[in-house]
């Protein structure tokens, strides 16, 4: 009963934040500023581990190609295949959901404990529009990180693969060519889109609706992280089920 | 002015406000006192708007909060002020930034005309060169002045503070209470302040309302509060030492 309530705030707090309109003017410095917090500060991690995930891939891949009659271009391919289909979008979401989630709500949570939302209501500001709609907006330029990602992941397994002698810088190049289905980066932006959503609203409602002090805000953001994580998993095997079965 | 008549508030069983009917005159600063769990919070967080009673009218001016729509509602918000205990300022923001913030919301003014507006009220509370600080940056009785400067920007009708020297020395406790007394009378505004402070109570109290368990138990001002026999405000406003000390001297004719 308590997770329907909740589920069921969560659409109320969605239907809220598009409500009475943030003056464009403060808006979009609202906006600009969540792009830099929210995307442009997470370009750094998400390279850092896109590359080195997309190396392990392709070493791994390599490390179990023990069949002679199995051809080494299959490392290009798993790397390509992974990496679009389900470590950029999916897990990079996983991993923004404790950088990107915990920064939201432990935010929002503090400015609920300091009285800085109340402040906001007073002043007769609808303050789920001027909080969470920017962060919404921000999180639609996500997908770039999650191209940017791809990208890097499949440089990180040609590096590892070729530079570390597992496979020619021709036959890596062939895998990653090799049966390439356009409609698989369609479904792969289409969950990123969902899963930005995901990342921009269930932080901002554990952190709108808390209540306590600030041990409380350290559990909110758990429970955020938490969440957020089981949404994203959840949609994604819907979608998978939806788009590629 | 502001009036309210036979107020009523509670949270599922609980009831905080049981009835109280009381006026807060323009251009004096008008206190609600009591102790922790009297409902002053409550009653000021109504005030305000931030809760719907569920019973009871509260009149600004000529116009009952209750019977406005929606948007008449927010514009009435944008004529009040409000100090909140622990100042409640932007942490992101600078203390320009906080002050104009309300100027940014509702005005169409220029960004010249802000910045005009923005360094007389922080020279009006005593923080010019200021402005480029964050609020994590001065110190509490700093916070207390911006949370005052931005809540006095717009010029609002109303001004609301909820325990506005808490936590500060009694000195800076002093420095606040008379910023508040005299931009209420300059600006001839209506302010309500929340508080259990007998000095500001001694310092400002031009009309104290005495809460007790939801029940208006009390109203006066500050020369009537030494003068009372009720029980129930002779045990709050003695509970301190030094007034305890007063009395006896007062008592024993010294």
């Amino acid at each position: 009963m308590f997770y329907l309530q909740q589920i069921g705030a969560y659409f109320l707090m969605i239907k809220e934040v598009f409500n009475r309109m943030t003056k464009p003017s403060v808006l979009r410095k609202l906006i600009l500023k969540e792009i830099d917090d929210l995307v442009i500060n997470s370009l750094g991690i998400v390279a850092f581990i896109s590359f080195f995930i997309g190396a392990v891939v392709a070493i791994q891949t390599a490390l179990n190609l023990t069949n002679p009659l199995i051809p080494r271009e299959l490392i290009g391919f798993a790397s390509r295949q992974s990496v679009i289909l389900e470590f950029s979008p999916t897990f990079i979401s996983v991993i923004m959901a404790g950088k990107v989630g915990s920064f939201i709500t432990s935010s929002i949570g503090t400015m609920r404990v300091t009285e800085q939302i109340d402040a906001l209501e007073v002043m007769g500001i609808n303050s789920l529009n001027y909080l969470v709609f920017p962060k919404i907006i921000a999180m639609l330029l996500y997908p770039f990180l999650i191209a940017i990602s791809m990208f890097l992941g499949i440089l990180g397994g040609y590096v590892a693969g070729v530079y570390g002698g597992f496979v020619t810088n021709d036959e890596f190049i062939a895998g990653l060519t090799d049966d390439f289905t356009p409609f698989h980066l369609v479904y792969s932006f289409l969950k990123t889109f969902i899963f930005a959503f995901l990342l921009a609203t269930i932080p901002s409602f554990h952190g709108f609706y808390m209540k306590g002090g600030a041990l409380e805000v350290g559990k909110a953001s758990t429970t955020s992280f938490v969440w957020t994580t089981v949404a994203v998993i959840m949609v994604n095997y819907i979608i998978t089920q939806i788009l590629l079965s | 002015m502001i009036h309210v008549e036979n107020l009523h508030k509670g949270f599922g069983e609980a009831k905080i406000l049981k009835g109280v009917t009381t006026s807060f005159e323009k251009g004096k600063t008008n206190l609600i006192i009591g102790t922790s769990g009297s409902g002053k919070t409550v009653f000021l967080k109504c005030l305000l708007g931030l809760f719907t009673p569920e019973q009871g009218t509260i009149t600004y001016g000529n116009t009952a909060y209750n019977e406005l729509n929606e948007q008449e509602q927010r514009d009435l918000k944008e004529q009040m002020g409000m100090v909140f205990q622990g100042s409640a300022l932007f942490d992101s923001m600078t203390v320009a930034e906080n002050v104009r913030f309300p100027l940014e919301m509702f005005t169409k003014k220029t960004k010249k005309e802000m910045n005009i507006r923005v360094s007389e009220v922080l020279e009006r509370v005593n923080l010019e060169g200021a402005d480029l600080k964050l609020p994590s940056e001065i110190s509490g009785g700093m916070q207390k002045r911006v949370a005052i400067a931005r809540a006095i920007v717009t010029n609002p009708k109303y001004l609301f503070c909820d325990e506005p020297n808490s936590g500060l020395d009694p000195k800076t406790a002093i420095v606040i209470d008379n910023l508040i007394k005299e931009i209420t009378e300059e600006f001839d505004i209506t302010t309500v302040i929340n508080t259990h402070d007998m000095n500001s109570v001694m310092e400002i109290g031009e009309k104290i309302v005495f809460l007790k368990q939801g029940y208006l138990e009390w109203e006066g001002d500050k020369s009537q509060i030494f003068q009372t026999d009720n029980k129930a405000v002779t045990d709050f406003v003695y509970s301190s030492n030094l007034f305890k000390k007063v009395r006896e001297a007062q008592l024993k004719g010294l």
